[in-house]
């Protein structure tokens, strides 16, 4: 089970981690400062296999790849959200951080609650409320991403590597 | 099709492509910078992958933390360098020559009508002035271009802006963004491609036109992208180094949206923080105190952002409370204000001026805030903490009104001063 950590609207790269942290794409290092600004206790008491669970346009603002980079180092799990900035997602499917689009979980799914995610059947259940919510399925083109690994072993795959 | 679809499909091999299809589609031409491209040439690199598709059609652009501001930075600057030398990439850009990335490859022809360009920087979409299909996209992605010459893509919908009338003095392409970007939110255009015409469009300079599409971003948008014109061609011509193909929107194009606005209407705006979307008119924030004012970035670091800052500053001087940071975009636009006389006036009005770089607009360097301190920045985000301090302010104008603004020591009309 995973405990949630929950966030609202508008979270962008720059809460996620800050400019001044760009200069190392050492996933540890930025873990530290994940979302420092937003919530200073985040990336002291965030454990390995916590998911987080945010409103609308989840990773607006800049491209950088160590936002979704950092939440990976943090041992997140996985992101839900009720919507996701398009970089933040394509960033998110590349590296393999799982997310889930599911209007009815971000808004239902409370600070603290524990969540099991069932991809296979597509349903993020919340333990804490006894209550199941379904996420939106990926398209075939994307899961073919998510089986391989992520975009670069899917690239060395079609590249016959 | 609709403009952005038809650059689509003939990148994607297809006579047609229709929204929400997904494509592959071939990269004219690709950029990274420097703390996006370190992630993607070790991705590149950990694969094994040994070749790059084409050493003429990518940039590696270190505009960020350039000149580097510390060790950590000068390392990821050397990422590129050895990258750039061992691919021999045609276009690695030093300090002397660096600017910022999407002032810098237009100015070069290095971006050009009618094509797909990706960026790991978001703010790729600036191309879309050119009449480009230009999508920021993150370091894997373009990792895998470096090996593919490809990119994974979803055809977005498209969203129709048409602007009639003309934009009233002391307006510019960057009150009509902050304009429109209030009245469709933060993610009105998410996942889609926004078209912007109409009269109002096509009288605008290509400077202004490279702002409105800069911060289609900031309305979640995947690409901005205004049909190509007579002006297009003018600027392209005698830079394009490459041949290109002009596309526009057919009488079969469907939009998912068409949206008219009176660009009469359109006065200065502010963006107040700490979204983009927050924006005022100027005149409901004349009490509003500022510390520090920057003139700069690939919003607005352009010549007639200069020459517009400077029509107002000409003679008069910084209020002794601000400082006023001005950073031309590219070498070739600080030689032109150098040669216009628009440095001088910076200098004499007490403003500082700086080499290119990207620098305060993300809080890397060259004029952090301190706590509690406010800027007024011709830059595209307002984020919290976004120059420095959490607890430090961004508002967002156009350079006429941070020009003004830093003779007052608040947010002023440009017809206040001038």
């Amino acid at each position: 089970m995973s405990r949630c950590w929950k966030f609202g609207d508008n979270i962008s790269t720059d809460h996620l981690i800050a400019g001044k942290y760009l200069v190392t794409s050492d996933p540890k290092t930025l873990a530290t400062h994940c979302l420092e600004d937003t919530r200073p206790e985040f990336p002291k008491e965030v454990k390995p296999g916590d998911v987080i669970v945010a409103g609308d346009n989840f990773g607006c603002g800049s491209s950088r790849e160590h936002a979704p980079i950092a939440l990976k180092g943090c041992g997140i799990k996985g992101v839900i959200a009720a919507s996701f900035a398009r970089i933040f997602f394509r960033n998110a499917i590349n590296i393999g951080l799982p997310i889930f689009e599911s209007k009815e979980a971000a808004r239902d799914i409370q600070e603290g609650d524990e969540v099991d995610i069932d991809m296979a059947g597509g349903k993020i259940i919340n333990r804490t409320k006894g209550k199941s919510y379904s996420f939106e399925p990926f398209p075939k083109e994307i899961l073919e991403i998510i089986e391989a690994g992520g975009l670069m072993q899917f690239v060395k795959k079609r590249m016959g590597k | 099709m609709t403009l952005a679809e038809r650059i689509i499909a003939s990148h994607a091999g297809q006579e047609e492509v229709h929204p929400g299809q997904f494509v592959y589609a071939e990269v004219d031409f690709c950029l990274g910078n420097d703390i996006t491209a370190p992630v993607a040439i070790k991705e590149f690199e950990d694969a094994g992958l040994q070749k790059v598709f084409d050493r003429n059609r990518i940039a590696l652009v270190p505009d960020h933390f350039t000149p580097s501001k510390d060790i950590a930075s000068a390392q990821q600057v050397k990422t590129l360098r050895d990258f750039a030398r061992k691919h021999q990439l045609a276009y690695f850009f030093e300090v002397g020559s660096v600017g910022i990335e999407h002032a810098l490859l237009p100015e070069m022809g290095l971006v050009l009508p009618g094509d797909l360009i990706i960026g790991a920087d978001s703010h790729t979409c600036t191309y879309g002035a050119l009449g480009a299909f230009a999508v920021g996209v993150g370091s894997t992605d373009l990792a895998a271009c470096f090996a593919t010459g490809k990119v994974w893509l979803k055809v977005p919908e498209t969203i129709k802006f048409v602007f009639n009338g003309k934009l009233p003095l002391w307006s510019s392409g960057k009150d009509l963004i902050l304009f429109l970007i209030s009245d469709i939110g933060v993610d009105g255009a998410l996942y889609k491609a926004m078209e912007f015409t109409g009269p109002a469009i096509s009288s605008l300079s290509m400077d202004d036109r490279f702002t409105i599409c800069n911060m289609a971003i900031e309305a979640g948008a995947k690409a901005g992208i205004i049909p190509p014109d007579k002006i297009t061609q003018k600027y392209v011509k005698g830079r394009a180094r490459r041949s290109y193909v002009t596309y526009s929107s057919n009488g079969t194009a469907s939009y998912c949206q068409i949206k008219e606005y009176d660009a009469n209407t359109i006065t200065p705006r502010v963006a107040i923080p700490s979204l983009p979307s927050n924006v005022q008119p100027v005149e409901a924030l004349s009490q509003i105190n500022i510390d520090q004012v920057v003139i700069g970035s690939c919003t607005n670091g352009r010549i007639t952002d200069l020459r517009v800052a400077a029509s107002l500053l000409k003679g008069k001087k910084v209020h002794p409370y601000v400082r006023l940071i001005i950073i031309p975009a590219t070498q070739a636009i600080y030689l032109e204000a150098l040669k216009e006389g628009l440095i001088e006036i910076f200098l004499k009005a007490g403003a500082s001026v700086s080499t290119p770089t990207c620098g305060p607009c993300l809080g890397g360097h060259m004029g952090i805030l301190a706590e509690g301190e406010r800027c007024l920045a011709t830059t595209n985000r307002n984020f919290p903490g976004r120059m420095g301090h959490p607890r430090s302010e961004v508002y967002l104008s156009s350079p006429a009104v941070a020009a003004a603004s830093a003779i007052t020591g608040r947010i002023t009309h440009p017809a206040n001063v001038a």
